[in-house]
């Protein structure tokens, strides 16, 4: 079980009030038109599945209700950082 | 069929405001109506370490707007006397209106069920800017809780620790509890508020009964 600290709320909750969302700082093209299908398919379907640091986006569904970003080792399951949509990791892997 | 409709353009000012509160000759049923509370409480035992009353057929306003906008933050306390808590998992109470904190931007406002079209009425005349209030009092019934074994009946069912230090009188929690969700509030050292769906408020009756089994449930009109 994880135990997750909500950005929003200010404190730990258990992890069955969350729900995990995939894979966080998925931007949307800007012009969707412009795309070629290779793109828009990775876009839309291929999504990174890392051996290490991971930036998860999650919800606190049965809570506040509101989506924060998790940067988690997907090795040791240690979370290392939360923080709010719109901000940046301060853990990143060299790659 | 031509594919272009044309869409008549409407004042977007226009809010729907309704008075769901029917007739007096219509008798209101909470969610637990089935249940029969009221006949429980008369033969029921009177002792326990539980103590369970519904207060039923309240107002549940959900109030969503800007904290940051000052303007708005002030109508509140036109309307309803008290301002909002901002600091997250807080709740106020003043008179017979009391408002938890839900989300950032969003709080739960509960008042006697006949005042509800009254606030909410006031709410559409003071508040501008980017707001929403739906009265949802049709979808959730607040339960009380309290006695020496509320804390031990409740561990069974939500994970949140509700230790004195943690938990204190006033903090509010939107949570699991049991397989379902409630808004659980402290009110006092031994006693608590929640408030569920109306959809489950049947199963967690048969849980609460089921989980205070070995404490004595005292059903309180």
């Amino acid at each position: 079980m994880f135990h997750i600290y909500c950005p929003h709320c200010g404190e730990y909750r258990e992890e069955e009030e969350f729900h995990a969302k995939g894979q966080a700082h998925i931007a949307r093209p800007l012009d969707p038109e412009a795309c070629s299908d290779k793109e828009w398919g990775e876009y839309l379907f291929f999504r990174k599945n890392p051996r290490g640091l991971h930036h998860e986006l999650w919800v606190h569904a049965a809570g506040c209700r509101k989506f924060f970003n998790v940067t988690r080792d997907t090795q040791t399951y240690e979370i290392k950082e939360v923080y709010k949509i719109g901000e940046q990791p301060s853990f990143v892997t060299e790659e | 069929m031509s594919d272009n409709v044309v869409v008549e353009e409407k004042p977007v000012d226009t809010v729907a405001i309704m008075n769901q509160l029917p007739g007096a000759d219509i008798v209101g049923q909470s969610p637990l109506h089935h249940a029969e509370l009221d006949a429980l409480s008369k033969k029921g035992v009177r002792k326990g370490g539980v103590h369970l009353r519904e207060n039923k057929l309240q107002a549940h306003l959900t109030l969503r707007c800007n904290p940051n906008n000052t303007e708005q933050l002030a109508a509140v306390v036109r309307v309803l006397d008290v301002a909002l808590p901002l600091q997250p998992l807080t709740s106020v109470e003043k008179g017979d209106v009391s408002i938890r904190w839900i989300s950032p931007d969003e709080w739960l406002i509960v008042v006697p069920g006949e005042k509800a079209f009254e606030v909410e009425t006031r709410f559409r005349e003071e508040m501008e800017g980017h707001h929403s209030l739906v009265n949802s009092s049709g979808g959730s019934t607040i339960l009380e809780l309290s006695g020496d074994n509320v804390v031990d009946m409740l561990k069974k069912s939500t994970p949140i620790d509700l230790h004195p230090k943690e938990f204190p009188v006033g903090k509010v929690v939107s949570t699991v509890f049991a397989k379902s969700s409630a808004i659980i509030r402290r009110t006092g050292d031994k006693r608590f508020e929640l408030v569920i769906r109306r959809s489950f408020a049947d199963y967690i009756w048969l849980w609460i009964q089921d989980a205070s089994r070995e404490f004595g449930l005292v059903i309180e009109a």
